[in-house]
C-alpha cells in the first residue's frame, strides 16, 4: 500500500518538474512536439531508474570507505558512464529502440533531474522527507520513487508539449513569443498541479 | 585590452546566460525565493565558473578530444565539491536553504557550456574574464528575479520589510510564481532588446 502511495505522490504531489524544479532544461527544450516529448520521457524513465539503483549501491560503498565527500564527482561520472553504456547496449540489442531514443541519451547526461534524484535517493533524510508517512528507506522505496518520478516527468512533459503544439497556432504578443509564453504556461500547469498537494 | 573588456561585459548584457541564452534554468527557478538566496546561488556558481574556466583553459592542450566532456565534468565537479564543503562549514544557513542545488551546479548548462564554447579555445586570461562576466550576469539575473519574487510574494526585499505581507501574493514564492515571474522578466528583456 505504501508503495502505491509513493507512486502517486512522486507523480502528482511532488512532481519533479512542476514542484521540485529539476529537469527544466529538457522540459523547455524538448517539448515543442508530442513525439519528441514521448521519446525524451521514455529515455529518462530508462536512465533514471537504472542510475538510481547504481548510485544507491555506490553510496553504500562510499559510506563504508568513508569517502562521502567524493559523492558529487563519482555520481556524475557513474551517470555519464551509464548513459554511454546504455547507448552502446541499446544499439546492439534493439536498433529500433535506439532509433527512437538514441538522440536524447547524450542530452540526459547533463540533465539535472538524473543527478538530482540520484542525490535525493542516496541521502536518507532527503528521501524520507519526500516519501509519504510510513515509507521506509531502502532500495525498493528508492527505486519506486525514481521510477514514479520519471513517469511524473513524462506526464508533465507530454502535457506541456500538447499545450505548446496548440500555442503555436495562437496569436501571441511579440515580446512574449517563444520562451516567455512557454514559461507562463508552465506556471499555470504548476498551479494546476498544486491542487494535488495534500492528497497523500 | 579592448578584447578583454568585450569578453567581460559579454556575459553581463549581450549574452546574459539567463535572459538571453536561457541556460541554467533549474537553479534560476528553484533558488530565487528571496533576493539573498538568488545572490548566494549566483555567487557560488560564479566561483565554480571562474575556477573551472581557468583550469580547463590551462589544460586545454593536454586533454584528448575524445575524453573532453568527461574531463571537463571532473574538473567542474572538483570545484563544486570545494564549494559544497566550504559552504557546509562556514555558511550552514545558506547551505540548508540552497540544499540540493549546490551539487547540481555540476550539471548547470552554463558551466559546461562556457567550458566547451570558450575556455577550451581561448587563453587563460580571457577565460577567467569570461567566467567573471558570465558569473556576474547570472548573479545579477538571479538577484533581480529573487528580489521581484520576494517583493511580490512576501512584501520585503533583502529582508527589509517594504509593505505589510498580508497584501502580498504568496504564489510568487511558490513554484508557479517562479515560472510566471521569469516569463514576464524575459518578456520585458525581449521588449527592451527589440528597441
Amino acid at each position: 500500500m505504501v508503495y502505491f502511495l509513493i507512486f502517486i505522490s512522486a507523480i502528482f504531489v511532488n512532481n519533479i518538474v512542476l514542484s521540485q524544479f529539476l529537469g527544466i532544461c529538457p522540459f523547455l527544450g524538448v517539448s515543442k512536439k508530442i513525439d519528441t516529448a514521448l521519446g525524451m520521457s521514455a529515455a529518462v524513465t530508462f536512465v533514471l531508474t537504472l542510475a538510481t539503483i547504481v548510485t544507491y549501491l555506490l553510496q553504500k560503498l562510499l559510506v563504508m570507505w568513508q569517502i562521502e565527500f567524493l559523492q558529487t564527482i563519482l555520481f556524475i561520472l557513474i551517470i555519464a558512464a551509464l548513459v554511454q553504456m546504455i547507448e552502446i547496449i541499446l544499439k546492439k540489442i534493439s536498433p529500433s529502440l535506439y532509433q527512437a531514443l538514441g538522440v536524447f541519451l547524450p542530452l540526459i547526461t547533463t540533465n539535472c533531474c538524473i543527478l538530482g534524484v540520484a542525490l535525493i535517493v542516496a541521502d536518507q533524510q532527503k528521501l524520507l522527507a519526500k516519501l509519504p508517512l510510513g515509507a521506509d528507506y531502502g532500495l525498493l522505496s528508492g527505486t519506486i520513487y525514481a521510477f514514479a518520478t520519471a513517469i511524473g516527468f513524462g506526464l508533465a512533459l507530454i502535457l506541456f508539449a500538447g499545450i505548446r503544439e496548440q500555442l503555436a497556432l495562437a496569436k501571441v504578443p511579440q515580446a512574449m513569443k517563444g520562451t516567455p509564453i512557454a514559461l507562463l504556461t508552465a506556471g499555470l500547469l504548476a498551479m494546476a498541479f498544486m491542487g494535488f498537494s495534500g492528497v497523500v | 585590452m579592448n578584447n578583454a573588456m568585450k569578453t567581460l561585459t559579454n556575459g553581463i548584457l549581450k549574452e546574459n546566460p539567463t535572459f538571453v541564452l536561457v541556460l541554467g534554468m533549474c537553479p534560476t527557478l528553484a533558488t530565487t525565493t528571496s533576493a539573498v538566496n538568488g545572490m548566494a546561488m549566483g555567487l557560488a556558481t560564479m566561483f565554480v565558473l571562474i575556477c573551472s574556466n581557468i583550469v580547463i583553459s590551462l589544460l586545454k592542450n593536454l586533454i584528448p578530444d575524445k575524453v573532453r566532456i568527461p574531463a571537463f565534468i571532473v574538473v567542474i565537479a572538483t570545484f563544486v565539491t570545494i564549494v559544497q564543503l566550504v559552504m557546509q562549514a562556514y555558511l550552514p544557513g545558506i547551505y540548508d536553504v540552497l540544499g540540493l542545488f549546490i551539487p547540481l551546479i555540476v550539471v548547470n548548462c552554463i558551466v559546461l557550456g562556457r567550458a566547451e564554447a570558450f575556455a577550451a579555445k581561448n587563453s587563460v586570461g580571457l577565460s577567467a574574464l569570461d567566467g567573471i562576466g558570465m558569473g556576474l550576469g547570472f548573479t545579477m539575473a538571479l538577484t533581480i528575479l529573487g528580489a521581484v519574487r520576494e517583493l511580490l510574494g512576501s512584501g520585503s526585499v533583502f529582508g527589509l520589510n517594504i509593505y505589510n505581507d498580508q497584501f502580498a501574493a504568496l504564489i510568487f514564492v511558490l513554484a508557479p510564481g517562479a515560472f510566471i515571474a521569469l516569463a514576464y522578466l524575459l518578456a520585458i528583456v525581449n521588449k527592451l532588446q527589440k528597441k
